[in-house]
């Protein structure tokens, strides 16, 4: 096991920068989602990691060891494929046993080896299926075997979970984690699911454009996102536009939107208030809520979308359109064109620079 | 599920047949006719032309075993089918991986074009163009003495080599063409993935690749195989004395000695050889695929 230290990683393909100045620091035994949108870098970053490809500029070290120019076989990775890439031509057994084979390790040691990993990942009775006999769920869980059989210092996932239907997804999201805290192994997951990277992952880093754009525990990017991007790409945000002043902003109607204290923006310069829909109150009337929240804004209610267990509100508000979530506690909903008072606290407003 | 197939096809078979009909219809008239007829004259004493009188007989078959000529001539033409083959997959297999896994777009395209360029040109101006090149005092010879300081004599015309050179010339696009469509069908993170799991290119060549290609190659072989042991252009032209092989003999009985009963008895004898060694490959084959 190891930790991965990514220093200054650029790389470009003709005139397209796919990674520019990329610095990460991945902990031994930590299980980190690279989150961003298709064409963000992610998985030019996790193919720097593994390789499969070797950066313009900067450094990357596994364990201590530096290995940007280190080839794929001899970095001691295992890596999981989007479309799991079995090999179509040997049985299960004989896929899991492939790293340890080209090792030339004795074959007695290779039994016993492929017969402990296909336990660990629930398959201990199908060694001899080839792979297309298999279900999609049943191929994930060899290619996480045939990754971690050789014992690599890091795990790379690479959307690993993209082909499987959503209830099989959760399934295998639980069972990813269950092994990769049994062998504590630095893991290091690309997927593009906001849901998949913040229930899984220790620390999240969010790419966009080629760019590290925040990065940290998932708790503290959804509560304090430092741009309106990891705001609005991890989970849902409502942002406001205006000027700093004191700890929040002004819009351009003179309407002020308070945040939490702590900002170092300097007054009057742009700057954006983003809020999550589940933190606004909402109350029926055109009278200010007893709530205490020192923001609040009248509205009326546009459309209201059932989801079972919550319901979505979109309230118009003077200048915006405003998304509430309302959880289901049996209470009565609101009608649509109904008169409403939103309120939040200066504590679930984030103040962002503006981009 | 095999019930379900089975029914499946059963009832599509009626619907298919008028898509089937041309193809069928074509190939007995212009296949099943034609061999049938020349397996009838390979039991015949002489031809029925012009009122000869003519018998049954095994003798045509009988000749190939009382002369030892025949079988050292077959085992000749087997040996050769074994050499251009082994030769078209040394120079056809790497060929068809660059097309396949290393090039792409354009040149991948200009490439492409150049292997199967020969198909354009007709098969006797190739093998005529080949002895322009192979002879004393040819294009090979002159360049060759042109660039080296020493003198060398090339001549390679009316040689077995040349006999070989002109049949890999002519087959080699066959295996290229087989091996490149099932190398392009295997996923290129397959590669990635034996790479990841330690294993060195040549381990992942030797494990994955060639194991996944094996049917473009067997394919390609087979291809190659059978009209090569029975060639007799090549031979002739470039082999000159020493280019008599089985295909010549068979050609000889057509065209010059005018014993159609014997060339026939003559080919359908290499068919049935022929048939037999893909009958005995093909247990171990499937077994390699």
């Amino acid at each position: 096991m190891a930790g991965v230290q990514v220093a200054n990683v650029s790389r470009s393909f003709g005139a397209h920068r796919a990674l520019d100045n990329v610095s990460i620091d991945f902990a031994d035994g930590g299980f980190y989602a690279l989150l961003g949108p298709s064409g963000s870098g992610k998985t030019t970053l996790l193919r720097q990691i593994a390789g499969f490809d070797f950066p313009d500029a900067g450094r990357i070290a596994i364990g201590g060891e530096g290995v940007e120019r280190v080839p794929v076989e001899k970095r001691r990775i295992g890596m999981v494929f989007q479309n799991y890439a079995l090999f179509p031509n040997m049985s299960v057994a004989d896929n899991i046993a492939f790293g340890l084979s080209v090792r030339g390790e004795p074959k007695a040691t290779i039994a016993t080896e492929v017969q402990r990993a296909l336990d660990l990942v629930q398959l201990g009775k199908l060694g001899a299926r080839r792979p297309h006999q298999l279900s999609g769920g049943q191929r994930q869980r060899v290619a996480l075997a045939r990754a971690i059989v050789t014992k690599p210092r890091v795990l790379l996932l690479d959307e690993p979970l993209g082909a499987l239907d959503k209830a099989l997804r959760v399934d295998m999201q639980i069972e990813l984690k269950r092994i990769q805290r049994e062998i504590g192994i630095t893991t290091i997951f690309v997927t593009h699911d906001q849901e998949e990277a913040l229930t899984m992952s220790d620390r999240i880093g969010i790419l966009r454009d080629g760019r590290l754009v925040q990065e940290g525990p998932p708790e503290e990017i959804y509560d304090r996102p430092q741009s309106e991007f990891a705001a609005t790409f991890l989970g849902d945000a409502n942002i406001f536009r205006g000027h700093v002043t004191g700890n929040g902003i002004r819009l351009p109607d003179g309407t002020t939107i308070a945040a939490a204290s702590g900002s170092s923006l300097t007054a009057g310069a742009k700057a954006n208030c983003a809020v999550r829909p589940e933190r606004i109150q909402i109350s029926t009337g055109t009278a200010r809520p007893d709530s205490g929240n020192a923001n609040t804004l009248k509205g009326q209610v546009s459309k209201r979308i059932f989801a079972g267990n919550n319901s979505t509100y979109f309230v118009e508000c003077d200048w915006q359109t405003l998304k509430v979530i309302v959880q289901n506690t049996g209470a009565e909903r609101l009608a649509e064109g109904e008169p409403v008072m939103l309120s939040w606290s200066p504590e679930s407003t984030v103040l962002i620079a503006a981009s | 599920m095999v019930d379900q197939l089975a029914t499946g096809s059963r009832r599509g078979l009626r619907p298919a047949l008028p898509l089937l009909l041309p193809a069928y219809l074509w190939l007995t008239v212009a296949i099943f006719l034609p061999l049938s007829a020349m397996m009838f004259f390979s039991f015949m004493t002489d031809l029925p032309l012009a009122g000869k009188e003519w018998a049954f007989t095994l003798g045509n078959y009988a000749a190939f075993f009382s002369q030892s000529l025949y079988s050292t001539l077959l085992f000749a033409s087997l040996r050769l089918g074994l050499e251009v083959t082994l030769w078209c997959v040394v120079i056809g297999y790497p060929a068809a991986y660059v097309l396949a896994k290393v090039l792409k777009g354009r040149s991948r395209e200009a490439i492409f074009l150049l292997v199967i360029l020969p198909f354009w040109s007709n098969g006797l101006v190739r093998i005529f163009s080949w002895a322009m090149v192979l002879r004393e005092g040819g294009i090979l010879d002159t360049a060759l003495n042109a660039v080296l300081p020493f003198k060398i004599n090339i001549d390679l015309m009316y040689s077995y080599p040349a006999v070989i050179i002109g049949l890999v010339h002519s087959y080699v696009p066959y295996m290229v063409l087989t091996c490149y469509l099932t190398l392009q069908a295997i996923d290129d993170s397959l590669i990635e993935a034996g790479r990841s799991l330690g294993a060195s290119r040549l381990q992942v060549l030797k494990r994955v690749i060639i194991p996944l290609s094996m049917p473009g190659l067997i394919a390609g072989a087979a291809l190659i195989f059978v009209p090569v042991v029975g060639s007799f252009m090549e031979p002739r032209i470039l082999g000159g004395r020493t280019g008599t092989f089985y295909g010549t003999i068979i050609e000889d009985q057509f065209v010059a000695v005018f014993n159609w009963p014997l060339g026939a008895a003559l080919s359908f004898i290499l068919l049935a050889v022929v048939l037999i060694i893909l009958a005995l490959a093909a247990p171990v084959l499937r077994r390699a695929s």
